[in-house]
């Protein structure tokens, strides 16, 4: 890697950041928009939390354990799990939630082992300086898709009922009958993986990628780093996703295959 | 030879079958007023359902114990609201027959569907383009593309003028009668419950809504 110096923000200039937020805040109370309060907590909740986040990187980061790595990362699965059943447009019945999370652990695991063991081959393999940042992006990823898949699969279940049973009369199996919703939540699920790619380098440059570059590496380096996590990620949430809706389609119907749950 | 038999069947607060039968290889008509629950009781039959207590046989088998995929293919249902999938006429009838496991027929077939419920419309016409009568015509020559023994059909000219009705159900009836199937359908115009059914079931004798 081809070091240069790295930029060190002062006390100072990152104060000056915060004028931002001042202006923000001002805005919306000339405008009356009803939104200071929050502007003014989440502002907190982002600087605290960053903090706090630095802090415990820079102590796991001058103590390697695996256990500590992978306890971290168990807990950015766990989250976005949670997130992801937060985030459902409608109340989510427990048989999907499952399929989510078993979705989640299996898929992000397998990816992951492949990724950071063949793609990266970490030295030593739970180093915490990448391992954990590569997780959280991979993870925040495949928790996007799978949210969106998770939405449109329960919109279509429930928009689309008469299709479904329109083709359970003439004789399809629950899989055939719901082939195309499954077929609308994979799409919608990927496709802002496939958008980001897309425009990635051109519309914008991505945040890992911007990071590395401020920090004082080569642009190149940082270039193949990109090239990876994304190839990554859009494998990751691929084989999530997949694993997700081949378990949640089946939740709709029961063992007689009747639609049974078109409005969970 | 006895089709259904049904003993004891109750779907809750909607209808109460003590004990029915149906016979095969013969035009049944139901008929009743809105709500008697003539819909509820065609997919108990298609299996769509299953009742909340009682027994429903199919040539002598609960059908409770039979695959209900086979079922479904054995006893076709077709709709009130005609369903429409994605892309042309020919897509639409094809999807049917692939949906019960057969192959897919070739055009002269096809069009020869379309002339038994005289829609006169090429196969490559989207099927969404069409009219809401033309829709449950399609939908009927979907039906008569498959290998099923019995057909349910759900007010298969609700949406059809009279003459066409007539047209079109006479057809469909002439294709039940050469095949030797059985026709099981849902009419709210009695005279042609009465024109042509061998069997007319009155749900009123069994829903908990009419008075």
């Amino acid at each position: 890697m081809n070091e240069t110096t790295s930029i060190d923000l002062t006390f100072w200039q990152l104060l000056f950041a915060y004028v931002f937020i001042v202006i923000l805040w001002m805005i919306v109370r000339v405008k009356g928009i009803p939104r200071e309060k929050l502007i003014i907590i989440s502002t907190l909740r982002m600087t605290v939390q960053l903090i706090l986040v630095g802090y415990l990187l820079m102590i796991v980061f001058e103590n390697p354990h695996p256990m500590i790595t992978l306890v971290i990362v168990l807990f950015m699965l766990g989250f976005a799990i949670y997130n992801v059943y937060k985030r459902a447009s409608v109340a989510i019945h427990v048989s999907v939630k499952k399929a989510i999370a078993v979705a989640m652990v299996l898929g992000i695991s397998v990816s992951m082992v492949y990724f950071l063991f063949v793609v990266l081959q970490l030295d030593p393999w739970y180093n915490p300086q990448l391992f954990i940042p590569i997780s959280g992006m991979i993870i925040g990823n495949a928790m996007t898709g799978i949210t969106l898949g998770v939405n449109q699969l329960l919109i279509g279940m429930r928009e689309q009922k008469e299709k479904v049973e329109a083709a359970l009369m003439l004789g399809g199996t629950p899989k055939e009958a719901s082939h195309s919703i499954i077929n609308e939540a994979f799409d919608s699920a990927m496709l802002p993986t496939i958008n980001s790619m897309v425009g990635m380098g051109i519309v914008f440059l991505p945040g890992m990628m911007t990071g590395q570059i401020i920090a004082g590496a080569s642009p190149v380096s940082a270039v193949k780093y990109q090239i990876a996590i994304m190839l990554g990620v859009a494998g990751t949430v691929a084989i999530t996703v997949v694993i997700f809706l081949h378990l949640a389609y089946k939740v709709f119907f029961n063992q007689r295959a009747q639609l049974k749950f078109s409005d969970q | 030879m006895l089709l259904f038999r049904i003993e004891n069947v109750k779907v809750n607060e909607i209808i109460e079958v003590s004990q029915l039968e149906i016979p095969a290889n013969q035009i049944v008509c139901i008929i009743g007023k809105s709500g008697s629950g003539k819909s509820t009781f065609l997919r108990l039959l298609n299996h769509l359902d299953s009742p909340d207590e009682g027994t429903i046989f199919y040539r002598g088998n609960d059908i409770q114990q039979l695959d209900p995929i086979e079922l479904r293919r054995s006893i076709t249902m077709v709709p009130q609201t005609p369903v429409m999938f994605p892309g042309t006429i020919k897509d639409n009838l094809q999807i049917g027959q692939r949906l019960s496991g057969l192959s897919t027929a070739d055009e002269v077939t096809l069009q020869q569907a379309l002339k038994r419920v005289s829609l006169h419309k090429s196969l490559d016409t989207p099927a969404n383009d069409l009219s809401g009568g033309e829709k449950q015509r399609l939908a009927l020559a979907r039906a008569t593309l498959l290998d099923a023994d019995v057909f349910l059909l759900d007010e298969p000219s609700s949406a059809l003028d009279s003459d066409t009705a007539d047209e079109v159900i006479d057809a469909f009836i002439d294709f039940i009668k050469s095949e030797n199937k059985s026709l099981i359908m849902i009419t709210h115009d009695l005279g042609l419950a009465e024109r042509v059914a061998d069997v007319t079931i009155e749900m009123n004798l069994y829903s908990k809504n009419a008075s």
